[in-house]
């Protein structure tokens, strides 16, 4: 089995098409109380009782900016036909949403490591959730500071 | 979301004593030195820097014919990994026509309008980020190198008096951080040394790719002045003060910043 | 449509071998929580779903929600099966997807 598979291409390897410009479509979205993070984690675990272990939560406890956090989750799994992780899900504590991602695996993965960049609001807890094909739920949670960024742009 | 936070309340920070001002050579560093080993690493790798997709874009830039004679810059420069390797580290440079220093995104306007005779990209545009990224990437390793040229000196000259002078009403000057307190913290963020090694660079509380003069610019709003029009004589003098300054530290484009 | 998208996965692999590929996007991920220099909130537009398929079958996915930043990026693993095309899909609000390739030589 290899390790981390890691290969810098050359430039001129990288895919990019021209992009076209994304038409805007969304309409104004009333601003509406978010649901804590208890009840956003029983809404992805239908209420099911979350496990302590088996998930590695890595994020910087003390963040440059909140804007482009890095976390990579990792859940102890063979990642076999029978014994998989269906899902990862993150969550936050006091964004104004508390989902962040929900991340669909299977057998195919080899393993069960998935990592990404996510924006934080403000200091608080983010948590991690894996789904085994068991159907039973395993979580780890952080707490992160986020600080301010020093010379920021006015907006006015 | 709710990202921006008024920030001025970190400018609370005494600033006193310790005028340790120029700073000494093995003491120079590059503002990715200050950065979190997170940041340092997103900048490291070209498929996890996301100033990459200006480079990209300048590319495609570089090589599309515009204006009546339907040039394009490689129509004249060809290859840019070979025709501009070194240009972004010897800028600002002196302008013959206009007898004044230029800063790369000047020239680049100026080649758009003169050799090209095409409609100029606008600074702050990401047309001319994105030339100016991918021109500025073909440095990348290389020293920054000020050109030996006694024409500059006025320019450099009066970069030092701006960079140095106080202003707005925290009645603080760029020295006042980057030279005399670059070892200290500015609420949560380290404050640099002020070297323009990176430029363009991503900076994740823009999310987007920008100018030193854009960056120049936070920093004036955050002293509460007035900052100088993108473009001003006062900005180019700056930057080639501030290249003299970084004098020898190696060329980072993309970089990426907090 | 194609991506502007920047892709890493090996250009080869053992039959088995445990690959990690990263992808990532340019897009700005307007959160729609955002006010603009006039005071009117910035309607939201982000990339909400990332598909992965590999030989045609879908081997990863993701549902995004604003919290994901600017420029998405997410790396992941799949098993080296067999020679042929990963394929990276992502679709946003407007339900437009944009699609990015890679090949992988399975030996």
């Amino acid at each position: 089995m290899s390790g981390p598979t890691s290969i810098r291409l050359a430039r001129r390897d990288l895919i990019f098409g021209a992009g076209a410009g994304l038409v805007v479509l969304t309409l104004p979205r009333a601003v509406l109380a978010r649901p804590t993070l208890d009840d956003a984690i029983r809404g992805f675990t239908g209420g099911k009782a979350l496990n302590d272990g088996r998930v590695k939560l890595d994020i910087p406890p003390l963040l440059e900016n909140g804007n482009a956090v890095g976390v990579t989750i990792d859940v102890e799994s063979p990642m076999t036909a029978e014994d998989h992780v269906r899902r990862i899900a993150l969550f936050n504590e006091k964004n104004p949403q508390a989902d962040i991602a929900i991340f669909h695996l299977g057998p195919r993965s080899g393993r069960a490591r998935v990592s990404s960049r996510i924006r934080l609001a403000t200091s608080q807890t983010v948590v991690a959730i894996a789904e085994l094909t068991d159907g039973s739920f395993w979580s780890s949670r952080a707490s992160v500071i986020v600080t301010l960024a020093a010379c920021i742009e006015d907006l006015s | 979301m709710v990202w921006r936070k008024p920030g001025l309340a970190v400018f609370a920070i005494i600033f006193g004593g310790g005028a340790m001002a120029e700073i000494a050579g093995e003491e120079k560093k590059s503002g990715s030195g200050f950065m979190s080993r997170e940041t340092q690493a997103m900048q490291a790798d070209d498929t996890s820097n996301p100033g990459m997709f200006s480079v990209l874009d300048g590319e495609r830039l570089w090589r599309e014919p515009v204006g009546p004679a339907m040039k394009s810059c490689a129509s004249c420069h060809g290859d840019a990994e070979v025709s501009m390797r070194g240009a972004a580290a010897r800028h600002p440079a002196f302008d013959e026509t206009s007898g004044k220093a230029i800063d790369l995104a000047g020239r680049i306007k100026l080649c758009r309008r003169d050799k090209q005779t095409a409609e100029p990209f606008p600074r702050g545009s990401e047309e001319l980020l994105a030339l100016t990224t991918y021109v500025g990437t073909q440095s990348r390793g290389m020293p920054v190198a000020p050109p030996v040229d006694e024409r500059l000196t006025p320019s450099r000259e009066n970069g030092k008096r701006l960079f140095e002078a106080r202003i707005g009403q925290l009645d603080l000057s760029c020295a006042s951080c980057h030279d005399d307190n670059w070892d200290k913290r500015l609420g949560g963020s380290p404050i640099t040394q002020a070297h323009p090694t990176g430029y363009p660079i991503y900076r994740l509380e823009w999310q987007s790719v920008g100018s030193l003069q854009r960056r120049m610019r936070n920093c004036m709003v955050g002293v509460r002045a007035e900052p100088y029009e993108f473009g001003s004589q006062e900005f180019i003098d700056l930057e080639a003060y501030l290249n003299t300054r970084a004098s020898g530290l190696a060329v980072e484009t993309p970089g990426v910043r907090p | 449509m194609t991506a502007r998208a920047l892709i890493n996965a090996p250009k080869t692999a053992r039959k088995g071998d445990i690959i990690e590929i990263r992808a990532m996007i340019a897009h700005k991920m307007e959160t729609g929580y955002r006010q603009g220099p006039n005071g009117q909130m910035i309607p939201r537009d982000i990339i909400n779903r990332f598909v992965c398929t590999y030989g045609g079958a879908e081997i990863f996915s993701a549902d995004l929600f604003p919290a994901v930043s600017a420029n998405p990026f997410i790396a992941f693993s799949t098993v080296a099966t067999e020679s042929g095309t990963i394929t990276f899909a992502w679709t946003g609000d407007d339900g437009q997807t944009q699609t990015a390739t890679a090949e992988i030589a399975v030996n």
